[in-house]
């Protein structure tokens, strides 16, 4: 209510809400985005399995529809963006609102009243809600298409696609949310989806295990949230209201208490760690991969776990302002990114899980998204989540075409030399790699780039300006760079180069996957190269100036009255090139390990090898003397070996995923036991021993007293009979006596 | 003076067409199981459609006042009246009431609990109908006692009859733990008879009055006084272990309205009784309800976490959502009442569609031990996806009935009513919020321990364990559609309760309690 | 005064009914032991009645009588069914109800 906010503006100007509710058709009825898989959902359930496809069909063109309708509203939002004018109506009449014209759409109706206060449920279409409605839509229409295939002899292929749909509905309900009571829910949703999801093969305990793990890890960080919306439903936003953009807004114009601000930011930042995978809360991502793979393939790239970097975008006022992003170079929030992306990467390194890999790579690049927002490179973040979705959508689908044909995940057992069964996979996945590995000019190439120049750390050739001078965090950036380059080039031989080690017991040869798998992959790998290009940076003089920070222009809500005002770091040549080398480093280093030395020594020994073996005389036995002098000529081969790669995939790695496993995890699970173990001593002492006991023991005491008393009743009339007269014989006495003195 | 004319005799209608139901069937003999069935079946069918007319006719936009306001002399010595009406915070209540008794008598239709009688058995439920609904309508204190007595007996017999090997033990603690609190509440109920000017039961009269006259410490005393009366029957911590025995031992149709109705006794009268007579003690004890509300969030997930059997867990589930219930009112904000009101209908619902299943696991594997159990979903898969639907309904999921009344309740413990300890409060909603996590840990633990993984041995071809029968489905599907539908609507429910929530804290502050406030007074709307 | 002696009576009257009633062991007896009892306190209505003029303790009197013959009835019928149950009317023997 205008109102409210006119007592909290500091001045006497008023202030308008650049917020409309009349717009484009499909920007106003965006809510039906959601709708259609919602229902999808509830008929598959129903009717699912009296269908000829068993429900896919229903699912698929439910989804389809959004993705339509999704595409209509990013169309419209394009127009809307550039030519929309607001107006506002006053006493003299309407009147044009002056300034930049980024112009939300909400569209809202009364969903419940409490307390006297009405609370609404409706959307909000701004440009980060729409591009989240193209890429869900998208890339869950890609995984839809693809389970078909891969999924195929599911005996709960039916139920499998009701929930991806729900899935697919609830993260879009998210997205579109307007108030943050609405997030909360659409948060939730998507958990339980994963819960499912994730246990879908629950007859094996270490599935239903992951789900359970998932599941619960979310909410502990869902704690976070609980407290973290409460605090700002009384604190910001002229006090109750849980609207979005009356709360960014009450921010952005400085009417909320700082101390209130930070815990606010501090609680949903713990909700984000767990639902987006971040270091210490991260452990439940990795075993989420029970799960079927184009189950993960949309929880890592679409849904779920974008959700918390979604949250903190969207909310981004609370952030900034209880963080202190602005003008500092350390923070909360950017520190937990960047500890996250390189520890993430790191663990990618010891894994032979194909799927966990990319699990852990998903770890690694979310940390990216958060330290982006974490030093304010709000348009960066976004733009990575973007085209971290489509590479990493294509690198699961490609993990999964590899297992559908070999009927494992294992690298090192299984897999090798895939390469020529499988050209096709070969030819996506590689493409996936690049762009996460970042090279140019793939789409991680652009996105990772403007994160670094986000960060404001770069100090040379007139640096890059930003929010702040975060040095610290722009050489994790880097660091992490060059790990995720050298991961994936270890991923990538192990599983397609080298000589096929799988096929144990099996008479067939692994083959190359059918149309329904291949057609995704080829529109995602596509995607992949080609996305970073919506955002390519002021100043990149290769193209014309209307071309460049098209993403940004739309998606960014600059300028408006919810979005603080944040500075914007230039790009910088130098830094680029500077980062592009340093990936290029991680990636020609596991090149050298794995295509130079692992490759040869596996021709000359006629052996499959994944890695060197260990120590160095074992290796030169083997190889021989000319090899010898061959590793002894390079001076770098032992910096290479015996530094970076030996120790990032030895100590470090291992060291890491030692206190992953056993001192993080085993936290958890030590909390857990000692719940258990609290409960039950608890139950036993004080409920069944102290409060029962006492219960019990006011129940035998008139018990016993009744024992005692029971002599009396003789069951004799006569004896009855005595009784009565002798007391009444002692009445009359008494009687007597009282009168008679 | 307002006596029974036009549209009153709705409510007494209600109220005691079960008792005539019950009656009718006291003429049938004992024989004839069918005829029973039928007759309490018609009976219940009867009240719901009463029930429903209620609903419809109900004046939603006057929902902060009573209506079909009966009030006609009954005992004159004492005062007593026959003082009914039903306003905004009853009518979710009564609905609930009516709702579940059909639904109880559906499933009896072929699960008589041993050792039969169902005569017997069908007509008791048809009194504890009464009883409850009574309760609900009830206006005048000593009206309200003897509905809230009348529950008492019928639940009594259930368990010590039909219940299981160590019900006589139960049934006892049941009795006697329910009858000690009643007796402290009947106390209170005749100090305030005594100490008020007005020397009546009449229960709009001394909301009215709301403790005038009577001195501080004595308001302590019979607000501790209703606090116990109530507080078994909620139950709180430390009053609960009447519960989880009373809920292991009762038959399925005894556990699913103990759980359903009766526990909500209680919170209503802390809503109607306690909290708008004696608003000044009911402040001064809110940190200490509140205390105990948490203590009984965690103790009971604690508890969950440690029990082996299925029905026992969930009856100590009910002592955490219970304790959530009674977070909300401790608040004293009508945000929080609301809250509670819709916790009670949510629990309704859940926690006794959770005793409905238990029951049908019960009958099919002959035991409850969670140890034994395993693979229901692939034995029985649709009743297996019914408990996880539940179970995740029960653990506070948003879209589901449960989320609404846990979220609302703890948001009001951020800022509750003035005069109570703001501090205290938010140190209580860190606990229920970390509660919440419990919640889901043991419900999700007794999901996969129950319902995922493959049969055990001992179950494995077992042909009598089967799949939902059309009779589950008739009693369930109600509860079902009931947790989806107030999950995604909520206003439902909480655009009755809010104006008389509010006019009954308004109320409060009208007669000179400046501690409990509206939310409304400093409310910028949304 | 004729008052003392009609007390004297029934006091007398009074105390064999409830000799009897606390002594005998055969059933009937103990019934007519009762009825001592009910007329040794008409007597004293009637004594008391016809000492102040008042009619009331007559009619009293009828109405213990009435109740009297009442309880007779019932008892004779509790003692026969005794009987037929257990071949003896003896009380000493009927202990049911012991707790």
């Amino acid at each position: 209510m205008p109102t409210v906010f006119a007592t909290l503006a500091p001045s006497s100007v008023p202030t308008s809400s650049t917020v409309t509710q009349s717009a484009n058709w499909f920007l106003e009825n965006a809510w039906l985005v959601p709708l259609l898989p919602a229902l999808s959902f509830v008929c598959i359930l129903f009717f699912g399995k009296r269908l000829r496809y068993k429900g896919a069909e229903l699912g698929i063109a439910a989804v389809a529809l959004s993705l339509i309708l999704a595409a209509c509203a990013g169309v419209a939002w394009l127009d809307h963006r550039d030519n929309f004018v607001l107006h506002n109506t006053t006493d003299a009449g309407v009147e044009a609102v002056a300034g930049e014209s980024y112009v939300a759409v909400q569209n809202s109706t009364q969903w419940l009243q409490s307390g006297g206060i009405e609370f609404s449920a409706g959307i909000l279409v701004d440009g980060l809600s729409v591009m989240m409605l193209v890429m869900v839509s998208l890339v869950s229409l890609l995984v839809h298409v693809y389970s078909t295939d891969y999924v195929s002899d599911d005996k709960r292929y039916t139920h499998f696609f009701a929930f991806l749909s729900l899935f697919t509905a609830a993260m879009l309900f998210f997205v579109l949310s307007d108030n943050i009571l609405q997030m909360i829910v659409g948060w939730e949703l998507v958990g339980v989806c994963s819960f499912v999801l994730i246990g879908h093969w629950w007859e094996q305990k270490p599935n239903s295990d992951a789900a359970l793990k998932a599941f619960l890890t979310n909410r502990v960080g869902d704690v976070g949230l609980l407290i973290g919306v409460i605090t700002l439903f009384f604190a910001a936003g002229g006090g109750k209201t849980f609207d979005t953009i009356k709360i960014n807004e009450a921010i952005v114009q400085g009417g909320v208490s700082h101390s209130a601000l930070v815990v606010a930011s501090l609680c949903l930042m713990a909700a984000v760690m767990s639902k987006s995978g971040q270091f210490i809360l991260h452990t439940w991502l990795p075993d989420a991969m029970a799960g079927p793979t184009p189950v993960s393939a949309l929880i890592h790239a679409a849904t779920m776990v974008v959700a918390g970097v979604f949250m903190i975008a969207r909310l981004y006022p609370v952030f900034f302002e209880g963080m202190q992003i602005g003008g500092s170079s350390i923070n909360v929030m950017a520190t937990i990114g960047a500890v996250t992306l390189v520890f993430g990467g790191l663990l990618a390194f010891v894994q032979n899980d194909i799927k966990k890999v990319l699990a852990y790579s998903t770890v690694s690049q979310l940390g990216y998204m958060v330290m982006a927002l974490g030093v304010g490179a709000w348009t960066a973040a976004v733009f990575h989540l973007f085209t971290h979705a489509f590479f990493k959508a294509n690198l699961f689908l490609g993990s999964g075409s590899v297992a559908h044909a070999v009927h494992s995940f294992d690298m090192k057992k299984d897999m090798g030399g895939l390469r020529k069964f499988m050209p096709k996979t070969y030819v996506t996945f590689i493409i996936g790699s690049l762009a996460l590995a970042g090279l140019f000019p793939l789409a991680g190439f652009w996105s990772k780039d403007e994160i670094l120049a986000g960060t404001g750390g770069w100090g040379l050739f007139g640096g890059t300006g930003g929010n702040g001078t975060y040095t610290f965090h722009l050489l994790m950036g880097m660091f992490g760079a060059a790990l995720t380059a050298a991961y994936m080039t270890r991923c990538v031989y192990l599983t397609f180069h080298g000589t096929y080690r799988g096929g144990h017991g099996q008479h067939h040869e692994p083959h190359e996957s059918g149309p329904r798998i291949l057609v995704p992959l080829y529109i995602l790998s596509g995607l992949a190269i080609v996305a970073g290009l919506a955002n390519l940076p002021p100043g990149f003089q290769l193209v014309n100036n209307s071309w460049t920070e098209r993403f940004g222009h739309f998606i960014e809500p600059v300028g408006s009255s919810y979005f603080p005002k944040i500075a914007h770091a230039t790009p910088s040549w130098s830094l680029a090139v500077v980062a592009s080398v340093v990936a290029l480093f991680g990636a020609v280093a596991a090149f050298y390990y794995y295509f130079v030395k692992v490759d040869r020594l596996a021709k000359t020994t006629q052996q499959s090898l994944t890695e060197l073996p260990e120590g160095l005389t074992e290796s030169n036995a083997l190889a021989g003397a000319g090899h010898k002098t061959l590793v002894n000529k390079y001076y770098l081969d032992h910096i290479y070996e015996r530094g970076i790669v030996a120790a990032t995939k030895g100590p470090l790695a291992r060291a890491a995923y030692w206190v992953n496993q056993h001192m993080i995890d085993n936290a958890v699970n030590t909390t857990g036991e000692t719940a258990v173990k609290m409960g039950r001593s608890m139950y036993d002492l004080v409920d069944q021993g102290v409060i029962d006991a006492f219960v019990d023991g006011s129940g035998r005491v008139s018990d016993a007293t009744g024992e005692e008393l029971r002599q009396i009743n003789s069951g004799k009339v006569q004896n009855y009979a005595a009784i009565l007269f002798a007391m009444a014989a002692v009445l009359a006495g008494a009687f007597i006596i009282i009168f008679a003195f | 003076m307002n006596t029974i004319a036009e549209n009153n005799w709705l409510l007494t209608a209600l109220v005691f067409t079960p008792l005539a139901g019950a009656l009718l069937m006291v003429l049938i003999p004992e024989k004839d199981e069918r005829s029973h069935k039928q007759a309490a079946l018609i009976t219940s069918l009867l009240t719901l459609g009463l029930a429903v007319f209620l609903l419809w006719d109900f004046d939603y936009s006057n929902a902060a006042s009573l209506q079909y306001f009966v009030d006609t002399q009954w005992i004159e010595v004492i005062g007593a009246g026959y003082t009914i009406g039903v306003d905004g915070m009853s009518l979710p209540l009564i609905a609930l009431t009516a709702l579940i008794m059909p639904l109880v008598f559906v499933y009896s239709w072929h699960h008589i609990p041993e050792p039969g009688n169902a005569k017997a058995f069908l007509i008791l439920s048809l009194i504890l109908e009464t009883g409850m609904i009574g309760t609900f309508v009830a206006q005048d204190l000593v009206l309200f006692f003897v509905f809230f007595e009348v529950v008492l007996l019928p639940m009594f017999f259930m368990i010590a009859v039909w219940g299981g090997a160590n019900r006589r033990y139960a049934s006892l603690k049941f009795f006697l733990f329910t009858l000690f609190g009643s007796a402290l509440m009947l106390l209170s109920f005749l100090a305030l008879y005594f100490l008020t000017d007005e020397g009546t039961f009449n229960m709009l009269v001394l909301t009215e009055n709301a403790g005038a006259g009577i001195a501080r410490g004595t308001q302590l005393l019979i607000f501790a006084g209703m606090f116990i009366g109530f507080g078994v029957k909620v139950p709180m911590f430390p009053f609960h272990t009447w519960l989880p025995d009373a809920h292991t031992e009762a038959p399925t149709q005894g556990s699913v309205i103990l759980a359903a109705v009766l526990l909500k006794l209680g919170t209503y009268g802390f809503i109607r009784i306690a909290i708008p007579m004696l608003p000044e003690a009911a402040e001064a004890w809110a940190p200490w309800i509140g205390l105990l509300a948490v203590i009984g969030i965690i103790y009971g997930a604690l508890g969950c976490l440690a029990q082996t059997d299925m029905k026992r867990l969930i009856a100590f589930s009910s002592v955490a959502h219970m304790g959530f219930v009674m977070l909300g009112i401790a608040t004293l904000t009508d945000f929080g009442i609301n809250a509670a009101i819709f916790g009670m209908v949510a629990h309704g619902l859940i926690t006794g569609m959770l005793f409905f299943i238990a029951g049908s696991v019960k009958e099919r594997y002959h035991t409850l031990e969670i140890k034994r159990l395993g693979g229901m979903l692939v034995q029985a898969p649709r009743m297996g996806w019914i408990l996880g639907f539940v179970s995740m309904a029960s653990l506070g999921l948003p879209g589901l009935a449960g989320f609404w009344g846990e979220f609302p309740a703890i948001l009001a413990a951020y800022n509750p009513a003035a005069g109570v300890p703001e501090g205290t409060f938010r140190g209580y909603m860190v606990v229920a919020a970390i509660g919440t996590v419990l919640a889901a840990g043991y419900l999700l633990w007794l999901l996969q321990r129950t319902a995922m993984g493959e049969p055990s041995i001992e179950f494995a071809d077992d042909p009598n364990i089967t799949d939902v029968s059309p009779t589950e489905w008739i009693a369930w599907t109600p509860l079902l559609v009931g947790i989806v539908l107030f999950g995604v609507a909520p206003g439902l429910i909480f655009e009755v309760t809010d104006p008389a929530v509010v006019q009954s804290l308004d109320n409060c502050i009208m007669t000179g309690c400046e501690g409990v406030q509206t939310a409304t007074s400093a409310a910028g709307g949304g | 005064m004729l008052l003392n002696q009609f007390l004297l009576l029934s006091a007398v009257l009074f105390c064999i009914g409830v000799y009897g009633v606390l002594a005998r062991k055969n059933g009937v007896l103990v019934l007519m032991s009762i009825e001592l009892i009910l007329n040794a306190v008409n007597i004293n209505l009637v004594a008391f009645g016809a000492l102040t003029a008042d009619v009331g303790g007559e009619v009293f009197a009828l109405f213990t009588i009435a109740v009297a013959a009442a309880e007779v009835g019932i008892g004779l019928a509790i003692v026969l069914l005794i009987y037929r149950n257990r071949r003896s009317i003896d009380l000493s023997e009927a202990d049911l109800l012991k707790g």
